[in-house]
């Protein structure tokens, strides 16, 4: 049995977060009525020109300088060259021989604990192309160019990733980056972070690259992972069957799990790049990249070193709270609101506040539970107001918006009976009331100590602090004990 | 009021002697009297123009006017005219009737201009000659069986035969300067950047620019002043103040420098026109100024260049006529590739269609080091040598073209004997400087031009120096015959 | 460079997709070919090290400030279209 190696590498569009287009002044947003929001550039009308939108310039700096890259001084704008009803102009404005991001490195962290560097080669700008529609138009298509003109920045790794599964780690971890700089909403749906992969399989210790194909189009993580372990396969068995992987793009379908030749791109493409004449050169000083510099955020990786030293948590729930930017924000603000418990924190915004999140599908942006509320509500846990069972209770109280925790204790009836004598008078009528149980217990049946606690809070409507609950009961149940014996 | 110029017109204009509307209309008159023999426009707008002068006229009754308030013009029909057919001379654009104006459309405009209509050119203002157009051929009013010249030949045209007073051009290769020269009258190719692209039809986006002609320096420096300009939607446009170039036509020419590049003056030039150029050189020593030898070594190399650069990027601009959002589309397409194919193989002429297939073969994979990037390197040799010269004069004097205008159908056929008449043009785009044609005589009965090309944004010097020369000659006021 | 042959000249139109007539092409290869042997005459300049000139200018690109400055036009734009149908151009189909 032979042994293959796999050859991966990404290219991969990030929809820039502006409001208007890269060379336009016409809106982004996405949704709108077909060709509603392609202005007369947009449109490739006769005499138009574009102008360069300089917060996709920023954009680019700013994913350029997380990644330790090269922020080229001088980049250029070129055309490619193609014809295609979704591209108004017949050439795409893009960035071919001067990228604005050269050489950047991304370290991926792998399922055995390890981590690897993956290479970046370049990060360009460039403007995306319409979409056709292939809906009942009497047989013909339909060309909406509202997405024609949107930014993207296209980012391609060095061939240094050896799986799928190291493909989908790399690609994860440059979503959550372009999330955190704020450079892309990272909507896999909507196609605003999308990605094409080159997988090429080789003989282990074979110096040469085996051909590539070019898998078109993967929107979400796990098509990634699906398409090219297909790929793998099937270039695999291909030359294990004696044929040869022949250079070309494909494209993968979802239902059949299968990746397929695009029999109308096959058409060798001589994209005829040469510099845009209606744009100079870009450059780039050296205080335009330090302001972009000093709007950098905290980068995930740093902030969940920090989260380690700081909030002394551990290392899972550390990379669990920086996943998102969102998520670290507003576990920090329910820290600083709460005046510490940093544990006590992390357990519920991972925990019932995620599980919320999850549960209704809601952006965190859109919780009904502030971060002053949720500590509010670990205030009263804190002070043992109310137990963490009862807690439970007030937080669903919480996320349906009934007021803050305090206002919902008192409406409800919810806190805690931390008085000893109160205990003890539910105590005395629960084993009154079981003459049978407490025969049984006294007679060895230690596990019925759970059945009396369970009564005594059922009765107290789970107020009673649990923990007395628990000492008086030893102490009530035991004093009968010694004193029958 | 035909004979008057701008500045006369705008003078008769302020005291009251006519009204723009009055003036409108009697050149509406000559259009439509005159144009089947000329060709010169492809579109009239009478009903606008009329609105406009009556506008024109109010406004100079509220005491608002300026020195273009009601003074009718053209536009070459490369200028995008909001609600207006914009051509550019070609099939594929016939039924396109422009969404929006250009910078240069909506300046004058502002300005208080008339449009009177849309200007004759070759087809995507790729031609000397004005045959290519799909309007067909312009006729030169000094004689009808001679070229008008190209692309700008049907403004040329109309402002030789008193149509209008003055009109827009536009030159990559000296399509503003060449029909001025052919026609006997004054055109300027402003520095590249000085006036806005947007909206002006691409040929070749590195090379084109906007520019007046009119019949004297002046009036072309009172329509410069009004199209020149810093914008916004052209990132290629400079941000630097245009300077009244009216007020600075009257400095003395005493000492002024003048370069005559040996080049301009070798095998190729037609003698009698070397003898007339010479003649306007030796009136501009009586007026003080000295000549030089100079030599602009690499001039040989700007066709070539040229005709690398410029099809490259026209390969490229005239790709998004498909026939998808506007403009002609084949009937009955058979699928995607037949729907491109045919529309552009129908829209566009046979010389655009070999300067776009030139220009897809130049960037081909390749080929893109052996042409283009060699034709961007001379390129630079060409700008050096005029860098060079500047550093000795002031000024570059020569002839516009090496002949006068060639009979209709001369060279149609031979797009190589084309490409020779703009030797001395094409230089001046491939460094983007400003470069003046002024009539300085006749051969026979076709005119001569003498350019004049300055170093970058000198155009009030090239304009000084044209008018200053039109203080002491006649040739601009001439008239044709059968146009006076 | 050889002069450009048929077979060249109809890729080249295909590059470019232009239709040329049959009939055309040998005409248009003799065309072209005299072109390029006049472009050519650029061979006999050693260009080593000289930076090529993409623009008669030494500017650099201008940036414009985010600010959505277009709004909606599209009965406008698609007045002069040859062939809309609910707010889409439409175009023979489009096979992926």
């Amino acid at each position: 049995m032979m042994e293959w190696e796999t050859v991966i590498g990404l290219e991969i569009h990030a929809q820039l977060a502006t409001q208007s287009k890269i060379f336009s002044g016409a809106a982004t947003a996405y949704g709108a009525e077909p060709n509603t929001q392609a202005c007369a550039i947009d449109l490739g009308m006769p005499g138009v020109l574009p102008v360069l939108n300089r917060e996709v310039v920023r954009m680019a700096t700013m994913l350029g300088l997380a990644i330790d890259a090269q922020i080229a001084r001088r980049s250029v704008f070129a055309r490619k060259n193609y014809f295609y009803p979704d591209l108004p102009k017949g050439y795409q404005i893009s960035q071919y021989e001067l990228p604005i991001v050269q050489k950047g490195q991304l370290t991926i962290d792998l399922e055995d604990g390890s981590s690897k560097v993956i290479g970046v080669t370049r990060a360009h700008l460039e403007e995306d192309a319409g979409k056709s529609l292939h809906e009942d138009f009497h047989g013909l298509s339909g060309i909406d160019l509202n997405r024609a003109g949107t930014p993207l920045l296209e980012i391609v790794s060095e061939p240094d990733l050896r799986s799928a599964k190291e493909a989908v780690a790399y690609m994860k971890k440059l979503h959550q980056l372009v999330v955190y700089l704020g450079i892309c909403d990272g909507n896999m749906q909507e196609g605003s972070f999308r990605c094409d992969a080159n997988v090429s399989v080789r003989r282990k210790g074979d110096p040469q690259f085996g051909t590539r194909a070019e898998i078109k189009n993967l929107n979400s993580f796990r098509f990634v992972e699906r398409a090219i372990d297909f790929e793998i396969e099937r270039q695999i068995e291909l030359i294990e069957s004696g044929g040869k992987v022949v250079q070309e793009t494909r494209l993968y379908d979802p239902d059949q799990g299968e990746t397929r030749s695009m029999r109308s791109k096959e058409e060798a493409n001589d994209y005829r790049y040469f510099p845009d004449p209606d744009l100079l050169p870009l450059a780039l000083d050296e205080a335009f990249i330090e302001a972009a510099r000093v709007a950098l955020p905290e980068l995930p990786e740093v902030k969940k070193q920090r989260f380690m030293t700081q909030y002394e948590l551990s290392g899972y729930d550390a990379s669990v709270l920086t996943a998102s930017r969102d998520l670290a924000d507003y576990y920090e603000a329910t820290v600083a609101a709460l005046g510490g418990e940093p544990k006590l924190c992390a357990n519920w915004v991972m925990g019932d506040f995620s599980a919320f999140l999850n549960k209704e599908n809601r952006d965190l942006a859109d919780s009904p539970v502030s971060a002053v509320r949720l500590a509010g509500l670990l205030r009263r846990i804190q002070d043992r107001t109310i137990s963490g069972k009862i807690a439970k209770e007030v937080f669903e109280a919480l996320w349906a918006s009934e007021g803050d925790a305090d206002a919902i204790i008192e409406k409800r009836g919810l806190r805690q009976i931390t008085d000893t004598s109160a205990i003890e008078k539910v105590i005395d009528d629960v084993i009154a009331a079981n003459p049978e149980q407490l025969a049984q217990y006294r007679a060895g049946k230690d596990k019925l100590f759970g059945f009396f606690v369970g009564q005594v809070m059922k009765l107290s409507k789970g107020k009673a602090n649990p923990q007395q609950v628990n000492d008086l009961l030893m102490e009530k149940l035991q004093g009968r004990n010694d004193l029958l014996a | 009021m035909h004979e008057k110029t701008i500045a006369q017109l705008s003078a008769s204009l302020a005291t009251g002697e006519f009204s723009s509307e009055e003036l409108t209309r009697a050149l509406l008159e000559r259009v439509e009297r005159f144009n089947p023999s000329l060709n010169a426009f492809i579109t009239v707008t009478a009903e606008s123009a009329l609105a406009q002068a009556r506008a024109a006229d109010e406004r100079r009754r509220q005491g608002a006017a300026g020195l273009l308030t009601g003074i009718p013009i053209a536009h070459k029909d490369i200028f995008c005219t909001d609600g207006v057919r914009t051509s550019c001379g070609s099939r594929i654009l016939d039924r396109f009737i422009a969404p929006y104006n250009a910078t240069v459309v909506e300046r004058l405009n502002a300005a208080g201009a008339v449009m009177l209509g849309k200007t004759n050119m070759d087809e995507f203002a790729m031609g000397s000659s004005n045959e290519t157009s799909f309007y067909g051929p312009v006729r030169n009013p000094w004689d009808l069986d001679a070229v008008p010249g190209g692309s700008s030949g049907g403004s040329a045209a109309a402002v030789a035969a008193r149509l209008t007073p003055g009109a827009t051009g536009t030159d990559t290769g000296g399509s503003i300067r060449q029909p001025a020269a052919l026609c006997g009258i004054t055109g300027i190719k402003p520095t590249y950047g000085r006036v806005s692209r947007w909206g002006m039809i691409a040929y070749a986006s590195s090379l084109d620019q906007g520019g007046p002609m009119a019949r004297t320096a002046e009036d072309c420096a009172l329509l410069l002043g009004a199209m020149a300009g810093f914008d916004l939607r052209d990132s290629t446009s400079v941000d630097r103040p245009a300077p009244d170039y009216a007020a600075l036509l009257d400095q003395p020419l005493t000492g002024l420098k003048i370069g005559l590049p040996k080049e301009y003056f070798g095998e190729g030039l037609d003698s009698a026109v070397a003898r007339v150029v010479e003649d306007a050189i030796a009136e501009y020593r009586k007026l003080g100024a000295e000549t030089v030898e100079i030599s602009l070594p690499n001039s040989h190399l700007a066709i070539p260049a040229y005709y690398v650069v410029a099809p490259a990027e026209c390969s490229s601009n005239l790709a998004r006529f498909d026939g998808v959002r506007y403009g002609h589309r084949c009937e009955n397409p058979k699928d995607l590739l037949d729907l491109y194919t045919r529309s552009r193989g129908e829209g566009f002429g046979a010389e655009v269609q070999r300067r776009i297939l030139v220009g897809t073969f130049a960037l081909s994979a390749g080929y893109y080091d052996a042409y283009y990037l060699k034709a961007q390197q001379i390129r630079r040799l060409i700008s050096d040598d005029f860098r060079q010269a500047f550093a000795q004069v002031d000024v570059i004097m020569g002839p516009t073209s090496p002949t006068v205008a060639f009979n209709l159908g001369e060279k149609v056929d031979d797009p190589i004997t084309m490409y020779l008449s703009d030797i001395y043009t094409i230089a001046v785009n491939l460094a983007g400087l400003p470069g003046l044609s002024l009539p300085v005589g006749f051969v026979g009965q076709r005119p001569v031009g003498l350019q004049v090309i300055g170093d970058y944004f000198t155009e009030d010097r090239l304009l000084n120096v044209a008018h200053r020369y039109q203080q002491v000659t006649d040739w601009h006021q001439r008239a044709p015959t059968a146009f006076a | 460079m050889m002069p450009l042959g048929t077979a060249e000249v109809a890729k080249i139109a295909h590059l470019a997709r232009l239709a040329i007539r049959e009939e055309e092409v040998p005409d248009y290869a003799r065309n072209l070919s005299a072109i390029l042997e006049l472009v050519e005459q650029m061979n006999a300049v050693d260009t080593t090290g000289v930076t090529p000139m993409a623009h008669p200018l030494d500017m650099v690109q201008r940036l414009r400030a985010d600010e959505i400055s277009e709004s909606n036009q599209r009965e406008h734009f698609q007045a002069i279209a040859p062939r809309v149908d609910a707010g889409l151009y439409l175009v023979p189909k489009v096979i992926e």
